[in-house]
């Protein structure tokens, strides 16, 4: 059997890590950071718990941080944001949450990324940012080198972020903070759970409902723990966390979207709010408004293998008659429709729900069709 | 009947002129839950090291390579619909394929139990 290449390099370490070690986690390294892939548990049986219970997973390595106007004006930091995302930010609520991507000019996305206004009295003209680990740096840099005077980038290497996703979250999170009980899809809040200052929203990479919930960095071991006191919550690695997203048919930055695909070819395009999409005033938006109106030549599916082969990312894609439409960006096994899934990007003409396609599977052309997404259905409280 | 282990942890437990292969129990525990398994065609013949099979688990694909060279005699097609029995009994109901050996002398250059428990603690 062929094991896993190890690396040298030096890694670094969530405020969680001791948690994952004592937890017995299997830890590997993922985007620069010794992070847990698994619990003793497995894979299976994390990714069920959170469909059926709750999952707690450590997600530190996320980039955390404020764009902030020395206005203290909302428009100000709204307006220095849109001149980088396609995303309504203007009209955002005080605490409201969009998901954007950031692009570059030729409307390819440098990466995807949650935008909340910061609701918080004394705050106004602050956006809060959550940015992918493996980019945090090239997006910091980019953000900051493309912000007018009296913008600010002020990255929070300081704080902990933590997600508890599943049926259960609401119910274990009320306990400790009622208030987040009534807190809807997307939206976020201040909560103090024990003394500890907690940022909230309700979010989540699983297709569940729950919660992301940021804190200091100090705080992160005692929340944690809190959280697991309670039998309805597990912890989750990062295996499961791409099992779950996978079925909620929720893009993975580097593998579903990159520099070489737009928002419209990736399905996004709910996430340019109509105005934008009208205005433009993003980079590439020439791009974007032409793929809107003319329809993108390819199309990131769903795509479900008829047998029980998974289908891997950069597995080719054909016609049944060897024509050759695409390419699988992310593909495993899905344990909650218990068969292989896979999305990808396929030529306009065979991206119909339905339409027969072949996978080349080691050589040989496995059936599959091309299917709805999530494969398995969001359960978001909105 | 004695069984042999590669450096790549697959197993090779032998009978007369045959040999039962498989993936140890390390091996079943680092990949994590099996969704599927892809084996050869009963008959085809196999040099030392090549690949005979393919081991899916949640996360990734991974190869099983034939620990000596042999004929495919049979292969455990039970797998196909339950996968996660190489996850619950390796060993045993677990198994992939059956070979004939053509070189047993190959099987000298293999690890006993013995020295494969000492090459697991030393990776692990």
């Amino acid at each position: 059997m062929a094991g896993p290449a190890n690396s040298d390099q030096p890694l670094l370490k969530t405020p969680l890590h001791a948690e994952h070690v004592a937890l017995g986690a299997r830890m590997v390294p993922f985007a620069g950071y010794d992070m847990p892939v698994q619990y003793p548990t497995g894979i299976m049986t994390e990714h069920n718990w959170t469909r059926e219970h709750a999952g707690l997973f450590d997600v530190s390595h996320m980039g955390q941080a404020f764009l902030v106007a020395e206005d203290k004006n909302h428009e100000t930091a709204a307006k220095a944001f849109e001149a980088l995302i396609p995303a309504d930010v203007l009209n955002l609520k005080p605490n409201q949450q969009r998901y954007s991507q950031l692009l570059d000019e030729n409307g390819g996305i440098l990466d995807d990324l949650m935008v909340t206004r910061v609701g918080a009295p004394g705050h106004e003209g602050w956006l809060y940012l959550v940015v992918n680990a493996s980019m945090k740096e090239q997006d910091y840099a980019h953000i900051q080198a493309r912000l007018p005077k009296g913008v600010t980038l002020n990255r929070k290497d300081g704080l902990a972020l933590m997600a508890l996703q599943g049926p259960s979250a609401e119910g274990v999170l009320a306990k400790l903070a009622p208030e987040t009980a009534t807190l809807p899809f997307m939206m976020s809040a201040d909560v103090q759970i024990d003394g500890m200052w907690c940022h909230v929203s309700r979010s989540g990479y699983t297709g569940e409902d729950g919660y992301e919930i940021s804190c200091k960095a100090e705080d992160a071991a005692k929340l944690w723990n809190k959280l697991l006191e309670n039998p309805e919550v597990k912890a989750i690695g990062l295996g499961a966390r791409d099992s779950l997203r996978l079925e909620a048919g929720l893009c993975l930055y580097g593998h579903d979207i990159d520099t070489t695909t737009s928002p419209i070819e990736a399905g996004l395009i709910w996430s340019i709010q109509k105005r934008r999409r009208e205005e433009g005033g993003f980079p590439g938006a020439a791009r974007v408004q032409r793929e809107i109106k003319e329809g993108a030549a390819r199309v990131r599916v769903g795509i479900q293998p008829e047998g029980r082969a998974p289908a891997r990312e950069g597995t080719v894609i054909t016609m049944p008659d060897g024509r050759e439409v695409g390419i699988v960006t992310s593909g495993g096994f899905g344990p909650t429709v218990n068969a292989p899934v896979a999305m990808g990007y396929v030529s306009k003409d065979a991206s119909a729900i339905g339409t027969d396609l072949h996978l080349i599977v080691r050589g040989k052309p496995l059936p599959a069709k091309v299917a709805a997404m999530p494969f398995a259905p969001h359960r978001y409280k909105r | 009947m004695t069984t042999r282990y590669t450096k790549d942890h697959e197993y090779i437990r032998v009978e007369g002129d045959a040999g039962i292969v498989g993936i140890s129990d390390y091996a079943q525990g680092q990949l994590g839950d099996v969704v599927f398994v892809e084996l050869p065609s009963v008959g085809k013949n196999l040099s030392k090291g090549d690949e005979a099979a393919v081991v899916e688990s949640v996360k990734a694909a991974s190869e099983v390579y034939a620990p000596v060279s042999g004929e495919v005699v049979e292969v455990n097609s039970d797998l196909e619909a339950a996968p996660g029995t190489v996850n619950e009994d390796p060993a045993g109901r677990g198994w992939f394929l059956k070979l004939r050996l053509t070189n047993p002398s190959e099987l000298d250059g293999l690890m006993t139990e013995e020295q494969y428990q000492t090459f697991v603690k030393s990776i692990s």
